[in-house]
Order: structure tokens, then C-alpha cells, then sequence
């Protein structure tokens, strides 16, 4: 009897196996780099991927990742397509992939902006550029692959300092993302943090800071963020013209509740060199080789 | 006293770990550190069983991993049991078990990325090492007389199945279940890299302060743990390994092409990629070796040492609470059920929580690992204690522990603690991953900045002090006459 169930209970699941490798030959998969909340991301991509299955006539799906590398290697590897990347993930997938192109980004994201924010312990006000008075603080970057949490915010404190994070701050970490770095800093585990100004202010519409534990304290000039990168073998697969028909859907979404979700004004087209300069810092900074 | 060979070595080790701690970074650093810790026992005494989707899936998922990771290398481990004489077959092993399911796993998903074979090759591979060594310590016990009584003739393979295997069956068996509960803590931490187990659901839940779910989540993995026994019964064991493979999920299909390149291309030094010669590779190297791998090793080995003390201090207070001579049967179940979560939380797991809670800094780290380890041990040698008989007229109190008991059992302790030098290790640098500066946070940082061969170069210093610390280990235990038995 034990082997009539074995044997059941193995032909269900072969074929369950082989329907599902079916499906995933026509599907367009995409990611994005983890640098909010997960509930939040999957709710908002879920959005996306219905979206985009109803404007392409493919199975779209979006599978969540823990880190940022992990949605580059993703890319890479191919088995996810398409991707919504930081400024520098974008630059280091696309410089892994030859052919991707970045196809759309943010209204906000042409100027970008990280705010550093401080606890109200540390008696830091509002300053006109980084003074020495951060010196010997602990300071937080978001994750250790983003733009605006880390390569952005570490690039002007070199500027500023003329020394590494580590030897201005008297303790250096990386929260995971940009909600984390609020709360740690709104918690005063960190003195200092880097985070984004687009999950600051919509964090701060959705009145989920405690305006008197944490305030910016300074904001770096604008640079270029976000992106929709697509591989360039898409139109193979998917049979021709489909990347721009991606591109097309992305930007001609306008329904609210996506866009706010991001959240973005709109989306924008963009190319692969509207992004150098980031890469030029990833350099000077040895993220990138 | 201090003549004794084993208070001095313990005295030296406790005096290693105090001027460790003169340079450690201990500190609590959050502001409400008490506040956040009691809203996740409140969380874990209101548990939520239905908020996360995909708890159930997550749960059968970590059981499917477990069991074809842990098959699988208990198959492998008994082949290569068989030529473990051989020198580079021991290498070998050393070589695989020295590096940490995590560590396994972050490269698998370089090139196999989310497919279930990076999470079983990620348990399978450093298991494999581990059962070559263990089966082969059990398979050279065997008592050699039923071979010799063989009739002349008899072929290789016979004489292996009908002489010597069933002197070791029991010893296998038992050393392989034990195996699957290891299995089952190292296939839900994968999930913290991305794996589809219980890790992932517990890192997001955790990140965004969601106690109740979990801590329902660190329930039932409790509870699947403390109830192996019930369910995993030598009849069903075929059903459960032929099964398992048909639940590890989909996953996304896997490019060959990959593969090859990670190992063409990505993890050659960039300075050979560019064609820089040896020069490049030299400077490339010293970069490396100083401003990552050095300040890695220095916080790897403190904060193995500090655990380790510690880990010896929690073991010695923790036993009395399991041990006959002490306590009521009541109050001896309530330390059995204690001693069972503090072993069956991962280290990876109990540092993470007490990160969350506490700030970064190797506090949480060290309190995690001496929870866990000090819980293992403290099982085992409370188990022996108990199995002690002492005089009618022994003292009780404060000095039966002191007197009778701690002086009995102090050799054996010592051989756990020796043992888990080296595990302690291994988890010292992987804890490295959550953000204290030990090796894994410069390997995690290696693969961010997608500097596989970096990553790599790294992997492998981890490895060779691990292996160092093996050998030094079981050098100490020779020297003092210690024996024990595996622990995981």
C-alpha cells in the first residue's frame, strides 16, 4: 500500500514538475533590489506583474530576493529578465549582461537625493555642508550595495573628510535597507544615517516617523537613480520589438496605486549612459573593479 | 590544583578570553534594547499561526531540504568513509566541512541561482565531509574478530557487509538522526540568503518588527524538532527521502552556461583577467590580505574566544538543571524544555534576534553562540551526571555541584568544548554576514560588490583557519586524553 502511494504520490508531482517548467519558458521574470520592507515590495510588484502580464500578453512574475547582489546575479544568470534597479546595481548588472539596457526611469529619479538624518540625542542640527561635528558618531548606511544608502552617502563623506566612514564615524553599519535605517536611527541604535529621500518623505506622508526622536540634518546634491534594466536577449525569446514594448508599458502606467506605490510621479525613458557618473564614484570608491 | 594539566589549560583559555575582551567591541548600542526585547517575548507568547502566507509551504520545505541534503550526504560521506585512509581523501573532507553551509550556499547561487540544487549541494557538501569523518571513526571501532573468523575466500565486499557493518549499524544510525536535526537548523538558515525555508519568512517577519509571526514560526520549528522522533520512524524513512525531492519547490531553471563562467571567468583574480602579470596579482592580494582578510581574522579569533569561555561558563551553570542530583522532576522538565530551544535555535538565528534587539557589536554574538553551544553541551554532560551514583551520604547543595559533580564530569566537558572549537569557529566567521566585522562580513561584501574572486580567496582563508583550529583542537584533546563523541 505504502509503495501504490509512493508511486501516486510520484507521478503527481512529476507532473506537477513538468506543467511548471512549461509555464516558465514563456514567463517574463523580474526583480528588484531589496531596499524597502518586503511586504511593502511584494505588494507593490505583484501590481506591477499584473500589469505588465495584462500590456504584454505574457506570464509575468516577480520573485522577491534578499540581497542586492542576489537580484544582480539574478540578471545575470538570466533567470530573471528584466529588474528595477539602483543607480549602481543597475551600472554593475548591465556591465555583467552585454546588450541590457536601462529603458525607464522615475520622474524623481533624474535628480535623486540621500538625505543623512539624525537622532535628536546627538544635538545635531540642520548643517550647511558635513562639519566635524559628525566626527565620532555612529553612523548607518542602508545596504552595503546601495546607491543612495551607501555609495552616494560614502562618496561625500569622503569628499568632506578626506577619510574612510570608519575612521570619521566611531562605528559603521549596514541596517539592509532604508526603512531599517530610519528605525534604527528614529530608535537611536545609530546616531546618523543615510537613507533616501523618496521612503523618507513617503514614510513621512504616511506619518510613520516620530518627528522628535529623528531629523535631515543635510542633503547631497542630486544624481541619477533608479531604473527599469532589460536584458538584450529579450527579443529572442519573447520575439522582436518586445523589449520596447516593455519599455512602452512602463511608461505609459499611470494608474495611481502603482505609481504611488513606488512611489513615482511617472516613469521616464532613460540610457545606459545617463548613469556614468555613478559609475565613475563606484570606481573611485573600489565598488566597482 | 594548578598542577592538574586541565585547569591549566582552562585557566590559560580564560585568560586568553579576558585580554580578548580588553579588544572586543562588547556594547548594547540600541536605546530601548529591554523595550524591543519585551515586545518579542511578547510576540513569541502571542504567537500568529495565520498571518504569513506560505508559513506551511516555508516549514515543508525546510523538512525537504533537510532530508535530501542530509541523504544525499550521508551516501556520499559512506563512499568516501570507505577510502578516508587515503591522505587526500582527508584533505578533502577537512577541506569541505571547513567551509559553512552559507558559505556553500552564497556560491551555489552565483551560478545555479534559485534552484533547489543550490540548497541541497549547500548542506549535502559540507555533510559529506562530516559523515566521511565520523562513519569512518565508527567503521575503524568495529571490533575486528567477526572479519577474522570468516572462512578463508570470503570476497571483499561480503566480509564488509556481513562482519563489519553490523557491528556499526546502531552507532550509524544513531550518529545519522542526529545528523537530520543538524540538517533540519542549517536548512532553515539558508533562507536568510533567499533559499525558499523558513529563514526567509522569519528575516522579513523579524526586519519589520512583526514579533507575533515570528515567533509562531520559531514554534513550530521547535516543535518539528522536538518531534522528530515521533515522526521520523526507520518504516517511513524511504517515503520521506524518495518524497522530499518533489517538495523542494521549482525554483527557476538552470543555465549551464553559468556554471562555466563562474568558474572561467568570475572567480579568476581580476589582475590575471586584466592581464596584469604576477605584479598585479601580488599587489591585488596584499590589498586584500591587509585591509580585509587580516582585521577578518582578528575578530574571528576574538570573538571565538570570548564564546568559547563563555560557552564553557553556560554549559557548566546550565547542566544542574537536567542532572538527577539536583531538583525535582518537575523543575528538571522545565530545564529539558529550556536546554531543547537553546540547542535547536540556530546560532545564526539567536544572533540575528539578539541584533535586532541590541545593537551591532559582538555582544549578541557571543551571548548567541554560548547560548547554543553552552545548551549542547550542557545536555550532554547533564545526561552523563545523571548516570553518576553518588555516595548515600554526599553533600547536596552548592557543594555536591562543586565537589562531587563539576570534578566527575569536568573531563568530558572539556573534550565537548574542544570539540565545538572549531563549529564555534566556523559560526564565528558566518556570523560575520549579519554585520559584525568577523571574515563572513568581508565575504558578504566580496559578493555585493559582485568580487566573486575576492569572495573566494576569502572563503578559502576561512577555511585554512578553521582546518588550523581543527588540528589544534584535536591536539589538546590528545594531549590531555580527552575522548568524545561527535556533535554537530
Amino acid at each position: 500500500m505504502a509503495l501504490n502511494f509512493i508511486r501516486k504520490f510520484a507521478l503527481i508531482s512529476m507532473m506537477a514538475l513538468t506543467v511548471s517548467a512549461t509555464a516558465s519558458a514563456q514567463t517574463l521574470v523580474f526583480t528588484a533590489i531589496p531596499d524597502e520592507d518586503e511586504t511593502k515590495l511584494v505588494e507593490r510588484f505583484k501590481g506591477i506583474a499584473d500589469y505588465l502580464s495584462g500590456e504584454l500578453d505574457v506570464e509575468v512574475r516577480y520573485i522577491p530576493v534578499k540581497s542586492y547582489a542576489a537580484a544582480i546575479s539574478a540578471f545575470r544568470n538570466n533567470q530573471v529578465q528584466l529588474a528595477w534597479f539602483g543607480g549602481l546595481s543597475g551600472v554593475q548588472a548591465r556591465e555583467l549582461v552585454t546588450g541590457s539596457e536601462a529603458i525607464a526611469q522615475g520622474v524623481e529619479d533624474k535628480a535623486f537625493y540621500t538625505h543623512f538624518i539624525a537622532h535628536k540625542n546627538t544635538g545635531l542640527d540642520e548643517m550647511e555642508e558635513l562639519s566635524d561635528e559628525l566626527r565620532g558618531k555612529t553612523f548607518t548606511f542602508g545596504s552595503k550595495g546601495s546607491t543612495s544608502g551607501r555609495l552616494i552617502p560614502e562618496y561625500y563623506i569622503r569628499e568632506a573628510f578626506d577619510e574612510s566612514p570608519e575612521e570619521v564615524f566611531s562605528r559603521v553599519g549596514f541596517s539592509g535597507n532604508h526603512t531599517r535605517t530610519l528605525r534604527l536611527v528614529e530608535s537611536g541604535t545609530y546616531d546618523v544615517g543615510a537613507i533616501n529621500f523618496s521612503v523618507w518623505d513617503k514614510e513621512m506622508e504616511n506619518d510613520n516617523i516620530d518627528t522628535d526622536a529623528v531629523k535631515v540634518i543635510w542633503t547631497t546634491p542630486s544624481y541619477p537613480n533608479y531604473q527599469w534594466t532589460i536584458r538584450g536577449d529579450v527579443n529572442e525569446r519573447f520575439g522582436e520589438g518586445f523589449s520596447q514594448r516593455v519599455q512602452e508599458a512602463l511608461l505609459a502606467m499611470d494608474a495611481p496605486e502603482l505609481l504611488e506605490s513606488f512611489p513615482r510621479s511617472g516613469f521616464i525613458p532613460v540610457a545606459n549612459d545617463a548613469y556614468e557618473p555613478i559609475r565613475v564614484v563606484g570606481k573611485q570608491i573600489g565598488i566597482i573593479d | 590544583m594548578l598542577s592538574s594539566p586541565t585547569v591549566r589549560t582552562s585557566l590559560i583559555f580564560t585568560a586568553i578570553a579576558l585580554v580578548g575582551l580588553v579588544f572586543a567591541d562588547i556594547a548594547i548600542t540600541a536605546a530601548n534594547p529591554w523595550k524591543d526585547l519585551g515586545r518579542f517575548f511578547l510576540g513569541v507568547v502571542t504567537p500568529d499561526f495565520f498571518s504569513t502566507q506560505g508559513l506551511a509551504t516555508a516549514l515543508l520545505r525546510t523538512v525537504a531540504f533537510a532530508f535530501v541534503g542530509v541523504a544525499l550526504g550521508s551516501v556520499c560521506g559512506f563512499l568516501l568513509a570507505l577510502v578516508y585512509r587515503a591522505y587526500p581523501v582527508r584533505i578533502f573532507c577537512a577541506f569541505v566541512r571547513a567551509i559553512h553551509e552559507l558559505f556553500w550556499a552564497l556560491i551555489f547561487l552565483q551560478f545555479f541561482g534559485f534552484h533547489p540544487l543550490t540548497g541541497v549541494l549547500a548542506i549535502a557538501i559540507p555533510y559529506s565531509g562530516i559523515f566521511a569523518k565520523v562513519y569512518s571513526e565508527i567503521l575503524e571501532e568495529a571490533d575486528p574478530e567477526p572479519g577474522r573468523l570468516l572462512p578463508p575466500g570470503t570476497g571483499v565486499i561480503s566480509a564488509f557487509l556481513y562482519a563489519r557493518i553490523p557491528d556499526c549499524w546502531v552507532q550509524m544510525r544513531t550518529y545519522t538522526a542526529y545528523r537530520l536535526e543538524c540538517g533540519l537548523r542549517s536548512s532553515a538558515i539558508l533562507g536568510f540568503v533567499g533559499l525558499p525555508t523558513l529563514g526567509f519568512y522569519l528575516e522579513s517577519a523579524f526586519s519589520q518588527g512583526h514579533y507575533s509571526d515570528a515567533g509562531a514560526m520559531l514554534i513550530l520549528f521547535y516543535v518539528l524538532i522536538a518531534t522528530l522522533p515521533l515522526w521520523v520512524k526507520p518504516k517511513l524513512l524511504p517515503v520521506y527521502i524518495l518524497g522530499a525531492p518533489f517538495f523542494l519547490g521549482d525554483g527557476m531553471p538552470i543555465v549551464w552556461g553559468n556554471v562555466a563562467r563562474f568558474f572561467t571567468e568570475d572567480i579568476v583574480p581580476s589582475p590575471l583577467k586584466n592581464e596584469e602579470g604576477w605584479a598585479g596579482m601580488g599587489a591585488w592580494f596584499g590589498d586584500l590580505f591587509i585591509n580585509q582578510a587580516l582585521p577578518g581574522i582578528w575578530n574571528t579569533v576574538i570573538l571565538t574566544q570570548i564564546a568559547l569561555v563563555a560557552t564553557g561558563i553556560i554549559a557548566l551553570l546550565a547542566f544542574p538543571l537536567i542532572s538527577t542530583h539536583f531538583g525535582r522532576p518537575v523543575r528538571r522538565t522545565g530545564g529539558h524544555v529550556f536546554l531543547v530551544i537553546m540547542r535547536s535555535t540556530p546560532e545564526y538565528i539567536l544572533a540575528y534576534i539578539l541584533l535586532q534587539l541590541w545593537g551591532p557589536s559582538m555582544l549578541p554574538a557571543v551571548v548567541a553562540l554560548a547560548l547554543h553551544n553552552g545548551g549542547i553541551i550542557g545536555h550532554l554532560i547533564g545526561r552523563q551526571s545523571s548516570s553518576i551514583i553518588l555516595r548515600p551520604d554526599a553533600p547536596t547543595g552548592v557543594n555536591r555541584y562543586t565537589y562531587e559533580l563539576v570534578p566527575r564530569v569536568y573531563r568530558s566537558f572539556l573534550a565537548f568544548l574542544f570539540y565545538r572549537w572549531e563549529i564555534i569557529m566556523r559560526e564565528t566567521a558566518i556570523l560575520g554576514i549579519l554585520g559584525i566585522y568577523t571574515l563572513g562580513f568581508y565575504v558578504d561584501s566580496a559578493i555585493q560588490n559582485i568580487q566573486f574572486d575576492k569572495a573566494m580567496v576569502l572563503i578559502l582563508i576561512t577555511a585554512s583557519l578553521n582546518i588550523g583550529v581543527d588540528i589544534l583542537g584535536r591536539f589538546i584533546r590528545k594531549k590531555l586524553a580527552l575522548q568524545t563523541m561527535p556533535t554537530c
